[in-house]
């Protein structure tokens, strides 16, 4: 009986152990889920802290030699190690907003479409079409570019622009010099093709949660369809429209390959949108490899830390304007 | 358990793999002389087993992995001065040349058609030449239709030995070249568009109707671009060929800078290409590893030996001999280990 008793005691003991060991691999397992994600957090946040901490570093002899004129001279001169990054500032400016001008009313369009007006059975072949078109890796939109695109450009649209303006204060300078076919146009063009995809997603996302209720009555008062994206649709997703627009562009201003195809990289500051330009992107991936000497390689990573100052900028809007979408919505 | 023995196999692969590079040669740099390289190192490795492996990487990539000491030996199409390598120790000497071509795109014109000279390219360059109609242009080509379209210009983007060697030449025949833009591996252009690598400008040159643009020879052979003849230093006019190139290399006066850093740029000669280019070799005096540079000069001298029809065959141009023994002679006296034993001497 006792022995019985006391067997019994034991098994209650082991079972307890057991149970408190279990536990214990539970806790010790949470634990150690909690650590790593934590050294993962540190890890992301370490990196990003990193690389601002080597841009800056290594832009230090560019920025401490030119002070303020780098951003605003447009010489680059390797051989007498003068460098101002001008130029690859405004490339980069002028193409990505010539590829605003162009994706966002396209973009834009080709969302409402999607919503509201498209058949049903051609909604997801059509959004799966331009989805693919941001899955194609950005060298072939270069080699596409320079090959095709480039002379088509240079036979038929822009002899047709140069004739046309010719003449026109003002714009005659905008599409003024010889039909290269590459230049900041192209480049600019094929931008907007890369950015379409985002600008269209972002958009057909916030165009469906639109309250139907809202677009019937529009429809019920006799607006016309333009009438209701114009004063319902648009007005009702503003933020979040802007907030794509914001991520595509985010996109077009870091681009670099596709960029470095068609754009020319030559560092001049042109007023004409048809000469040759360079981006900061397309400057460091075509001269980094090459630069000798201190001040060049310094000079390079001035320009990157620049772009990043610029995406920043650009991106924290983006997330702002998002950010404001959600609080709108709940 | 599984885990240990996919860790031991991973670490024998990868000690095998090591043991397997060790053996062979690392260098790095120029992108100009890859081809032949590639090619030598190719026939060499089927002959003694030990491999190259070389990442082309441009000239001032090379010069800079050198000076790190990642590699065993630096490849530049851009001489290093004197005083460079007296300071970091390297020794340098010349492995191959080619030859600079302008490349045209005319309607009607052939290849070897057009004739240009020093400074009438230097002027078209400088953007002042704008039209294919020029008077300096026709006076070179009596009797040539050439149309009244503008010239497109057309460089290197990125840093490169062949923009080197083409400002060089430039400089040299143009005093306002010199002052206003100079020489370099990258330059102020003052006009034109740039393209990425010899390929890249063959491809814009290619593609654009009146355009000029300045490629390796090899590269308009293969491309089939338009290249002109030049008027030399001797007031010849010479189409781009191995003999002309040659003839240049023949004419210089090797050991007139130290590292035979000599540019074979508008050199004398009835024959002499006024493009010629040559391509060098960075190791250094007193390495760390001994053994690797052994190697590396072992396969040199096995190149200088053997490789000189597949030089040609794609078009580069093959050190002459006078110049091979030269070196070979220098490799003896200057490159020692640290106990100040000659680290290669020639067996034949």
């Amino acid at each position: 009986m006792s022995e019985v008793a006391l067997n019994g005691t034991t098994a209650t003991t082991s079972a307890a152990l057991s149970r408190a060991s279990a536990l214990n691999r539970l806790r010790l397992s949470d634990v150690v889920f909690r650590e790593l994600t934590r050294v993962a957090i540190f890890a992301v946040l370490a990196l990003l802290s990193g690389v601002i901490l080597a841009l800056i570093i290594g832009s230090v002899p560019a920025l401490s030699a030119f002070g303020l004129s780098f951003v605003t001279t447009e010489v680059w001169n390797p051989v007498t190690e003068k460098f101002g990054a001008l130029a690859p500032i405004y490339g980069t400016l002028v193409t990505s907003a010539i590829a605003m001008v162009i994706a966002v009313p396209v973009g834009l369009m080709v969302a409402f479409f999607l919503t509201q007006l498209c058949p049903l059975w051609l909604r997801r072949p059509i959004a799966i079409a331009i989805e693919l078109l941001a899955g194609i890796p950005s060298i072939i939109y270069g080699i596409w570019g320079l090959f095709v695109f480039a002379p088509f450009l240079q036979k038929h649209i822009q002899p047709f622009l140069i004739d046309t303006f010719d003449g026109v204060p003002g714009l005659q300078d905008v599409f003024a010099g010889p039909p290269y076919g590459i230049g900041v146009l192209t480049a600019g063009f094929i931008l907007a093709i890369m950015v379409l995809p985002f600008i269209t997603a972002i958009s057909r996302d916030v165009f469906d949660a639109v309250p139907p209720v809202l677009k019937e009555a529009a429809y019920g008062l006799g607006c016309t369809r333009w009438e209701v994206f114009k004063h319902v649709v648009l007005p009702f997703t503003r933020v979040g429209v802007i907030g794509g627009v914001m991520l595509g562009l985010g996109r077009a201003l870091g681009e670099t390959m596709a960029v470095t195809f068609v754009i020319g990289n030559a560092h001049t500051v042109s007023a004409s949108i048809l000469a040759p330009g360079t981006t900061i992107s397309a400057s460091i991936a075509n001269e980094f490899t090459e630069a000798v000497g201190d001040l060049y390689t310094s000079s390079l990573i001035a320009l990157g830390l620049i772009l990043f100052v610029i995406t920043f900028i650009v991106l924290a809007i983006a997330r702002y304007m998002l950010l404001r979408l959600q609080q709108q919505g709940r | 358990m599984k885990i240990t023995k996919i860790a031991w196999t991973a670490a024998a692969l990868i000690a095998t793999s090591w043991s397997a590079f060790a053996a062979d040669i690392s260098g790095a740099g120029a992108t100009f002389p890859y081809p032949i390289y590639a090619k030598w190192a190719d026939a060499y490795k089927k002959e003694t087993g030990v491999g190259l492996n070389y990442q082309s990487i441009g000239s001032g990539g090379g010069i800079k992995q050198i000076k790190a000491k990642t590699v065993t030996f630096g490849a530049s199409d851009a001489p290093l001065s004197g005083k460079d390598l007296d300071e970091t120790g390297l020794a340098q000497f010349p492995m191959v040349m080619g030859g600079i071509v302008p490349v045209v795109n005319l309607d009607g014109v052939k290849p070897g058609d057009l004739v240009l000279d020093g400074p009438t390219l230097a002027k078209i360059y400088l953007g002042e030449i704008k039209k294919w109609d020029d008077a300096a242009i026709a006076k070179l080509n009596p009797g040539a239709k050439l149309p009244s379209t503008a010239i497109a210009l057309v460089h290197r983007s990125d840093g490169s030995g062949t923009t080197y060697n083409f400002t060089y030449y430039l400089a040299d025949v143009s005093p306002e070249w010199k002052t206003k833009v100079g020489t370099n591996t990258a330059v102020q252009w003052p006009a034109g568009i740039g393209a990425k690598g010899n390929e890249g400008v063959a491809n814009n040159v290619a593609q654009t109707k009146g355009s000029i643009g300045y490629v390796e020879y090899a590269y308009a052979k293969q491309n089939k671009l338009t290249f002109t003849k030049m008027v030399n230093k001797a007031g010849k006019t010479v189409a781009p060929t191995s003999e002309a190139f040659q003839a240049a290399a023949a004419n210089a006066n090797w050991k007139s800078q130290p590292g035979y850093g000599v540019i074979l740029a508008n050199q004398p000669g009835d024959a002499s290409w006024p493009m010629t280019a040559a391509t060098w070799i960075l190791v250094y005096k007193k390495p760390s590893d001994a053994a690797a540079t052994a190697e590396a000069l072992k396969f040199f001298a096995w190149s200088y030996a053997k490789g000189q029809d597949m030089a040609k065959s794609l078009d580069y141009v093959p050190m002459p001999a006078n110049v091979v023994s030269d070196i070979e002679k220098m490799w003896a006296s200057d490159i020692k280990d640290s106990s100040g034993k000659p680290v290669f001497t020639l067996t034949h």
